[in-house]
């Protein structure tokens, strides 16, 4: 892969991370997931994502993907969007956990490969569509939660349920810096290939990664330092606070029952 | 006075505000600030003038009780600022009613989503009642110009944006005590000459602030008094008069430099252009 390449990815990544965590475009939509209570959305795709945890069905776990894309629809989110920014490096990263039970989970060979005694067994490619099939359907129940809700919302709604202050700090000020982190290894990246002639071999791109890498943790710890005084300069306490409170309506009743009908149905299915 | 409490005399004129007293802090065993002493009364526009690495900012958290002295005592208005009185939620928040801070890099500070949610950021936490916080974050918006900012995300501004924002996410809290880490810094004139004018005309100028800066050009216009930090320690408390009259001075604190050039060739050597009654001839 080219450094031009490289380069244009991270500062693509940066943008995209930008707009969708901070800016927030999506959650300001006029959606159905965007018109709920905060706190019916955690419960009711918490409850979703631990029914998708526990089946063992792959049909369930089609239901629940398909109720996930339905929601989706529903919200305003593009679904090619969905499909690049989630689906996809959801299955890439699942696929290479899942990969050796395709040939380690003993079972009925369906494929042998042609060099070596290696079989991809029909048990094996069971368990291996399992898992990232569970996982897809967490992430995009999961992702859908964090694209509808502004994240001070979602940040209140997990004090209501008695998450503790220091993990409210901790994802605040994760937050705060991602941005700010991204954009600092996009500039490092840059100003490394401002300085290179030539090419490097291995060891040495290598090397490089390690010291970058290194440099950018440093830079992460100090940044979330700054950040966090920044925040108590201005009088955070770890509680969040908004200008609006949470009320529950009408529709946040229906929707809570909705969810919960959704996530017990597809726990006794799944068994 | 008991510890964790303050007096409220600070807003009377030339009451005392800080009082720092023999204030030693170390970065992981480097010295930052050391022996230092000063006071600070109400209504005074201070310049803290240093080079980089003098000790400007770290006494600015200090003072903003952000980080704690490791040897001798810093007070607001009579209250020692310790760790353990600002843990306390009623202290650390009347504290940071009366006292706010602008950091140095505005990407640090401008956090939230919108322009109007930064500045609501402090209300918000200080708890004011809601119509509270509308009114006067549309007031303090209106005031710096940006009004027509206030859904933008504030990563989106320009470097004079984002400092005027994040001065603005201060101001609204109205604070009796301004803490500014060089805010003109890496700023183009014109925008550096709008945060200056903000600044002047804030509260009429009958507030306290203190302005760490190495910008000698903008002396005059934000403080009535200069005091020169030189390895962690105060080297001089005068008037920006006095201070820049002093070449030596700024000299030896890093804030001026000579230069050698060329005139038709021959090799010349004058002092820096801030001294004021400067006449150089060419």
């Amino acid at each position: 892969m080219s450094a031009g390449v490289i380069a244009k990815t991270v500062r693509g990544f940066t943008g995209a991370l930008a707009q969708t965590l901070v800016a927030e475009s999506s959650a300001h939509e006029h959606g159905l997931l965007q018109g709920l209570d905060p706190r019916v959305k955690l419960v009711g795709m918490l409850g979703l994502v631990v029914a998708a945890a526990l089946s063992r069905k792959l049909v369930v776990m089609a239901a629940l993907f398909g109720l996930g894309l339905v929601l989706a629809v529903a919200s305003r989110l593009s679904l090619w969007s969905l499909a690049k920014r989630v689906w996809l490096v959801a299955f890439g990263f699942t696929f290479m956990i899942a990969a050796p039970a395709l040939f380690l989970t003993p079972g009925e060979a369906v494929y042998r490969l042609p060099v070596g005694s290696l079989a991809i067994t029909a048990q094996g490619m069971r368990s291996a569509l399992v898992l990232v099939a569970r996982v897809e359907t967490a992430v995009t129940l999961s992702t859908l939660l964090v694209l509808t809700t502004p994240w001070m919302h979602l940040l209140k709604a997990l004090r209501t349920l008695m998450v503790p202050v220091e993990v409210i700090i901790l994802l605040a000020m994760t937050h705060r810096y991602v941005v700010l982190l991204t954009e600092t290894a996009n500039a490092m990246f840059e100003s490394r290939r401002s300085r290179m002639v030539g090419r490097l071999n291995g060891h040495e791109q290598r090397r490089l990664m390690v010291n970058t890498g290194g440099v950018l943790l440093s830079k992460t710890l100090e940044m979330g330092n700054q950040v966090f005084l920044a925040m108590q300069a201005r009088g955070f306490r770890g509680e969040v606070r908004l200008l609006t409170d949470f009320r529950m309506r009408g529709w946040d009743y229906v929707a809570i029952c909705g969810f919960a009908a959704a996530a017990t149905a597809a726990v006794v299915a799944g068994r | 006075m008991p510890e964790g409490k303050w007096s409220e005399v600070g807003l009377q004129p030339e009451a005392l505000e800080f009082e720092a007293a023999g204030v030693r802090y170390e970065y992981e065993r480097v010295a930052a600030l050391q022996g230092l002493s000063l006071e600070v009364r109400a209504g005074e526009r201070i310049a803290l003038l240093g080079a980089n690495g003098s000790g400007k900012s770290t006494l600015l958290r200090l003072m903003d009780g952000l980080h704690f002295a490791c040897a001798g005592t810093l007070r607001f208005r009579g209250a020692a600022l310790t760790e353990a009185a600002m843990e306390d939620d009623e202290f650390a928040l009347g504290f940071r009613r009366r006292v706010g801070m602008v950091f140095q890099n505005p990407d640090i500070q401008l956090f939230n989503p919108t322009v109007f949610d930064e500045v609501a950021f402090g209300p918000l936490q200080l708890g004011w009642p809601r119509e509270e916080i509308l009114e006067r974050v549309h007031g303090t918006l209106e005031w710096i110009g940006a009004e027509h900012l206030k859904d933008r995300a504030p990563y989106r501004l320009s470097g004079g944006e984002k400092k005027r924002v994040a001065l603005a996410s201060v101001i609204v809290l109205d604070p009796d005590v301004l803490l500014l880490d060089e805010p003109t810094a890496s700023l183009d004139p014109r925008s550096q000459s709008q945060v200056i004018e903000l600044l002047e005309s804030w509260n009429d100028g009958q507030k306290t602030v203190i302005t760490a800066t190495h910008q000698l050009e903008i002396l005059g216009e934000i403080s009535g008094r200069a005091i020169v930090l030189e390895q962690g320690a105060v080297v001089a408390d005068a008037t920006p008069a006095e201070v820049l009259a002093n070449a030596e001075l700024l000299e030896s604190a890093n804030l001026i430099h000579s230069h050698r050039h060329l005139h038709g060739g021959v090799p010349h050597k004058h002092p820096s252009p801030y001294l004021r009654h400067e006449h150089h001839k060419h």
